[in-house]
């Protein structure tokens, strides 16, 4: 441990609020701030499995949940590379083990892939790059461990194992009918194909070995999450996938997100604050009884936050539900109950740091967009697990949220339009989420406040003010 | 789902600021607050394995974390349940297969446990009871699942296998030596004889089986955490407690924890705000500097909060820090930077409701003790993952922390000492943490207020104010 220098002065950055140490005026290194994960060192996740055992489909949740809690991560998909270099994928044939030809292309592809995996890693400050490929042997994934090794990579193997013929079938509709490989086949010849692609893979399969693999880091997913066998996780960012990994299912659901009905503060522009509905919001709620009983959902779970508002809202419903703090609307600080206009009279600086960097930006005693995501984390987690759930909560919550469903980056986050009286439908399907959206018809001011063009901090109150929506 | 009737009216629960829906004046049900875990129905947690394998380590340690988050949890241990019967521990011969004096005894204590279990899971509103006894046959584990169905608890399997005999070995030493059993034995005596009653359990071990098991849910523990198998997680628990149980580990260390060096705020007996360090609090920040240095720490890692007055205390020690959100102080909400007068002075029913029940009370438009458990979970989690830490924090958040490692109930949470310029040094040992306190010779003000007699809301000002302690 070195010897103690005179303590730095700190100064405190303007848009986090965060303190820093300085040196001669610049800031300095020594603090780190905790974005949840500290990976030291880049690690390379290695799917494993036959086709159609779900490693692109846990790749992208994966990618999809890290990049969210704030860790850059981005999958390589070996088969993309392939069907970007062979313009036309013929048949089954191409993945035969005596294929010279099919066999020098899928090499040249996984190079290829691991080459941007390490331009990623370790030039464009990456930290999680999830190689998805098949690498059913030993000798592949040595190869990819080296690699891991050369680079200052921490590798850890992610294996799917899946026997039941049902849910590869049920696989195949879903993620492989549709590819561009069989573009141009009906849905049999596609699937008979395709289960001839499988069966190139088997004789070599490997799987991980509790004994032959017993010093690599590996998590192996039997049975669509039934069980799993995990070992030596090494790090955090490896506990954490670890659990992610074990809460996720794939059984049908839907998730209901909305806002609380219109509030009183909302008819007056103001933000924040733990009023009452409105009138109007009041007859919402009614609504939205009427919505989610005509949807006729299977053992629906209803949370809320713990301010009035969403309750008020949640009881017109006549079900029980679940309060929870940290879906809380974002705490403002000093600008509490504020109108937009008087932020912009009390607190002209901030207001176009916040135009800035609207997701980095922290209120003055108060939260910022990627506060509200630390504090939400346990909630994306719970709602894996679950099945269908109707979360009523509020505007920059509901965001964030929406953000993970959607795959929507930080920039795009705090913009995401999410109206009152409308509630979004997310059904997962195929990689990805569809979305429907429901307006209930009950008529509500706009709080959604776009970008202004001029977000200097020397801008007139007018510009500054622009896209301001009406209230009274 | 229910037919929508008349939403309910809300009334805020003064003391701890919730919004509950009432009938007629009188409190009604149907809204529940997320308490981290709901548990449905009681969890019933099966410890398995050969002795010295770390089931009791285990079952303490998994106690004393769920209660601490909230979850009513008690631990069962069939071993002590013997020694209440049979006062004299005679000879592994007590143990062995054939003897059946010993086994009717044994069987009995089970079923002691067992009743025990019942009583604390459907009279006492337990949550989640740790049955800590080998289990080392499939017809016993038979039997306790069957207990368990009739009973309508959820059973979950931990089971322990270690083969490494330097782990058993210190295992011994760490813990039965001191053991009851061997009170009246030189350490080799109860070395040999403890070897032989591990030999008897051996013949008969039938350890949990992928497929002989496999409709059960259970973790099995593979040499001390190298690896694990886990097996039909079946709900939020389960996934919380494999979690926890992933992220420990037995790997010797310490956790230092301390407080901000004084405060200017402290000074003048004001509660919270971002104050900086006072004079005092440098030099005490210096001293820590010194302290940490002659410790000689291997790899200590060093935590602190987002609030200048932490920062700046772990700057003097011119090391790397992590500075963590959420080890930020309690927002006092409306009373932030309010002395104790100024309280009582503009909230006498919220200074009352404090002292009445300060765990639980929840600032107006702050927090709880009990949120700050919620939001420090992450950090318990992690500090299990950690080996040396060094933690500078703040008063409640400090007892928060402590709490977990000492085992304090929540009624004692709040009352625990945690005076400025002190460090708090804590060392895994047997089942539970020894503590050492190091004052670090720099005078400081006293900042603990104990709960005084008098908390009803009528009471004068003398009355609440009689234990605030001296400031300027």
């Amino acid at each position: 441990m070195a010897a103690a220098s005179p303590a730095r002065e700190l100064t405190q950055n303007p848009l986090q609020k965060t303190w820093e140490p300085y040196d001669n005026g610049l800031p300095a290194g020594h603090s780190a701030q905790r974005g949840v994960c500290m990976t030291n060192c880049p690690t390379l996740i290695v799917m494993v499995g036959l086709p159609a055992r779900g490693k692109t489909y846990i790749s992208k949740k994966l990618t999809r949940y890290l990049n969210w809690i704030g860790v850059p991560t981005k999958e390589f998909n070996v088969g993309q590379y392939r069907r970007d270099l062979v313009k036309k994928y013929k048949s089954f044939e191409f993945f035969l083990p005596d294929n010279e030809e099919g066999l020098k292309i899928r090499k040249q592809c996984a190079l290829a892939a691991l080459n941007d995996v390490r331009q990623y890693l370790s030039e464009e400050n990456g930290h999680v790059a999830v190689f998805d490929a098949t690498n059913t042997t030993r000798e592949r994934r040595e190869t990819i461990y080296k690699f891991g090794e050369e680079n200052g990579y921490k590798t850890f193997f992610v294996e799917s194992v899946c026997v039941d013929p049902e849910v590869i079938a049920a696989n195949i509709v879903q993620v492989k009918l549709g590819s561009p490989d069989y573009v141009d086949c009906s849905n049999d010849e596609a699937t008979e194909d395709f289960m001839k692609r499988i069966e190139c893979y088997k004789n070599s399969y490997e799987t991980l070995d509790e004994t032959l693999d017993k010093d690599l880091s590996y998590i192996k997913i039997m049975d669509v999450g039934r069980s799993y066998l995990v070992n030596r996780v090494m790090d955090h960012i490896q506990s954490r996938i670890v659990y992610y990994l074990m809460n996720i299912h794939v059984t049908p659901r839907s998730i209901y997100l909305c806002r609380h009905g219109e509030s009183e503060l909302n008819l007056k522009g103001r933000i924040g604050g733990d009023p009452g509905l409105s009138v109007r919001g009041k007859e919402f709620a009614r609504s939205l009884a009427q919505f989610i009983n005509e949807q006729n959902i299977k053992d629906l779970k209803v949370w809320t936050s713990q301010m009035k508002r969403t309750i008020q809202t949640a009881e017109a419903l006549g079900v029980p539900y679940e309060q929870w703090k940290v879906l809380n609307e974002i705490d403002a600080g000093v600008c509490e109950e504020m109108t937009y206009e008087e932020i912009q009279e009390n607190y002209p600086l901030e207001f176009a740091l916040r135009d800035q960097d609207k997701y980095r930006y922290r209120y003055p005693k108060g939260e910022s967009y990627e506060d509200l995501v630390q504090r939400l984390e346990p909630v994306i987690m719970e709602l894996e697990r679950q099945e269908n759930v109707l979360v009523i909560c509020h505007q920059a919550v509901m965001r964030c949220l929406l953000a993970y469903f959607l795959d929507k980056p930080a920039e795009q986050l705090p913009y995401l339009k999410c109206p009152l009286h409308t509630v979004l439908k997310l059904t997962p399907v195929a990689y990805g989420c569809k979305v429907e959206s429901i307006f209930l018809n009950v008529e509500a001011v706009n709080t959604h406040r776009d970008k202004p063009e001029n977000v200097g901090v020397d801008r007139s109150r007018e510009e500054a003010l622009r896209t301001v929506p009406n209230h009274l």
